[in-house]
């Protein structure tokens, strides 16, 4: 796509933008800074674990048995999507082209 | 004829024709104002149908009302509505007229209560759609069009030959549910089917809509899928098949938008996915089921038109669509992130979002209908959505590195348009009794409890872990993937062109022979008639009157005989 930017002063003003933010660690976003990622994942990970702890909790209703076994959703999800990402990347292997493939 | 018997859809189809001649202070008022007066009209139309003409006897019955077609002509008007207020900017007026027809004429296949009036508006859509993705006008988004253009042409050619072959079965024209268990319906299914794009039709989605303008993806996004899920919804609720087709479509499309850089491209394939949990109901075919299948539909046009809303904002404002060009977004374009990251949270099903209580009536029919294994597959689908959509497109758009991209929010219209769709993402999925009162059955069905929540919460963030466990083969490269449309954009170009070779040999050597024949005859003829030929050459008095008196000699002897 050859579409050009809408707002190009908008885009060259902001590249200026970009330039000072690339620098110093200082200047980061607060979102992006390293202990930020560190205590998300802190918290992630922890919520996962209530989650876990909290399907002790409810009386299970399973419709096939092994949906009603203890934390069931949470390693079905976990498995089935790095199971999934795992057939994707195979499958990539034979199916990926450059994206410069059609164009001629 | 009365006003009520006239398709609503034609104020949309009429007026956008007023849109080019409307000065630029008209203009915008007419794209808000007529998808306002559609929606008007159609809650206001009261149950039934009326035969608006007769046709070679047939009645043709243009406007047939219940609460399945008020449904999806409701969300149809509504997505016009925020798709004309996102592309208030949008310099091509083109685009906006062939956008409000295509929408037009999906709110006529939302009332159409026979096959004619389906099959009429079901080709101006066809039409209108075309043009959007013309309008884009770069070659890339020109050849996209044509491909677009031939694959819908032969789901149309299908669906009408079903057609001709129903009306000759059947010496009916009645559009309600059928079996396909004839040549006629088999076909008509058929045609639904490409629109729908099950396999192997898969692939003209992801190849034609990434390639619209920033505007124009959004108004594709809604219409053409969710046509062809109403039509199955009306015309072939319960047929096995569309379970098997619609598990192959929900995996197919995890599997491509996994593996995708475009950020619109994998939006496309996520289509493919929602819809096919959408084929899958409607294969179920329980009230649940098909209640499911309509809700999801009613949800999806709103969360799948606000990513490509956010994505479109991106490429406004950027003009770059490639994730490996993206990231860092999140610091100069909080609002677009914000509704990009509600709408993905939407298309996940996350609990308080709408995709929640439409999705999870369709997972609930198959544990109620016993399907064991269909439901390990929607289960495991449903962390695959997540997986691809609700975290992979605003992860590398909005996240991941940062691109040095500094772009604004986009203008006030388009973030407008944006925050309206945010509203109904929430609003839905926080009561979503107001849709369950559209539904086509009376819903009996709770989506918050206790267990709901918990299950979908862990099987989403746990998809979220996985997604981050295994970022590194995630990492985006510069690829596309192989699909069914590589048959006809490189096989089939790859055997005519070899097929060309061959014929053009042939041809040449067969025109050289005969060449060859013609002048071992002209040359045979030039030696005897030529100048110095044996017959064209002069002969002496004597000789021709010795000739003409063997003539006359023989002459006299065959007189005498």
């Amino acid at each position: 796509m050859t579409e050009t930017p809408a707002n190009s002063k908008t885009l060259e003003t902001d590249s200026a933008t970009s330039a000072t933010s690339a620098a110093p660690a200082a200047k980061l976003h607060w979102l992006v800074r390293k202990g930020t990622i560190k205590v998300l994942w802190v918290l992630g990970l922890s919520f996962l674990a209530v989650l876990v702890y909290l399907d002790g909790s409810l009386t299970p209703h399973p419709h096939f048995g092994i949906d009603g076994t203890f934390g069931f959703h949470a390693w079905y999800g976990l498995l089935t999507c790095i199971a999934m990402v795992l057939v994707a990347k195979l499958l990539g292997k034979f199916i990926g082209r450059k994206d410069t493939y059609y164009d001629d | 004829m009365t006003i009520s018997s006239l398709p609503p859809g034609l104020i949309l189809v009429f007026g956008a024709l007023l849109l080019p001649v409307a000065g630029s202070l008209i203009r915008p008022l007419l794209v808000l104002a007529l998808p306002l007066l559609t929606i008007w009209q159609v809650w206001h139309m009261p149950d039934g149908s009326s035969a608006a003409l007769v046709i070679m006897g047939h009645d043709i019955i243009a406007v047939r009302v219940d609460a399945l077609s008020r449904l999806f002509a409701i969300i149809f008007s509504l997505m016009a509505f925020a798709g004309g207020l996102f592309a208030l900017n949008q310099k091509r007026t083109l685009e906006l007229v062939a956008a409000f027809t295509y929408a037009g004429s999906a709110v006529g296949v939302a009332f159409a209560g026979d096959l004619i009036t389906l099959f009429v508006f079901w080709e101006i859509m066809a039409l209108g759609s075309t043009i959007v993705l013309l309008s884009a006008d770069t070659p890339q988004a020109s050849k996209a069009a044509m491909r677009y253009f031939v694959v819908h042409m032969f789901g149309g050619a299908l669906m009408l030959t079903g057609i001709f072959l129903f009306v000759f079965d059947t010496g009916g024209v009645a559009f309600s549910a059928m079996k396909p268990d004839t040549a006629a319906t088999a076909l008509i299914l058929a045609g639904v089917l490409v629109n729908a794009a099950a396999p192997p039709f898969s692939s003209w989605l992801g190849d034609a809509y990434p390639e619209a303008s920033w505007s124009g993806t959004v108004f594709l996004s809604a219409f053409t899928t969710k046509a062809a899920v109403y039509v199955l919804i009306r015309g072939f609720p319960g047929t096995e098949i569309l379970i098997f087709v619609g598990v192959f479509m929900i995996f197919y499309g995890i599997t491509m938008a996994l593996l995708e850089n475009d950020m619109r491209r994998i939006l496309a394939y996520s289509i493919v996915n929602q819809v096919g949990f959408m084929v899958t109901g409607i294969g179920i075919g329980t009230e649940m089921a098909l209640n499911g299948a309509a809700a999801h539909a009613f949800a999806h046009i709103i969360y799948k038109a606000l990513l490509l809303m956010s994505a479109g904002s991106v490429l406004y404002m950027t003009g770059k669509r490639k994730c490996t060009d993206l990231g860092g977004l999140f610091q100069s374009m909080p609002l677009t992130t914000l509704c990009g990251t509600i709408g993905a949270l939407a298309i996940s099903a996350f609990p308080w979002t709408s995709g929640f209580v439409s999705k999870s009536m369709i997972n609930q029919a198959a544990a109620n209908e016993h399907l064991a294994l269909l439901w390990f597959c929607l289960m495991a689908a449903s962390a695959g959505v997540f997986l691809h959509a609700g975290i992979k497109f605003p992860w590398f758009v909005f996240f991941q590195k940062d691109s040095g991209l500094r772009p604004k929010d986009p203008p006030w219209n388009m973030r407008l348009a944006m925050i309206l769709f945010s509203a109904f993402c929430i609003g839905i999925g926080v009561w979503p009794e107001y849709l369950y009162a559209l539904l086509p059955y009376a819903v009996d069905y709770e989506p918050y409890t206790d267990a709901h929540v918990l299950n979908a919460m862990q099987l989403l963030l746990f998809a979220g872990l996985a997604f981050f466990i295994m970022l590194p083969m995630m990492k985006r490269t510069l690829t596309i993937s192989l699909d069914t449309d590589w048959f006809y954009r490189r096989l089939a170009p790859a055997i005519i062109n070899r097929l060309a070779t061959v014929i053009g040999n042939a041809d040449q050597a067969i025109r050289q022979r005969f060449m060859g024949a013609l002048n071992g005859v002209v040359n045979y003829v030039w030696q005897h008639h030529g100048p110095e030929g044996s017959m064209a050459r002069t002969w002496t008095t004597g000789n021709m009157v010795l000739l003409v008196t063997i003539f006359l000699c023989v002459y006299l002897v065959f007189s005498f005989i």
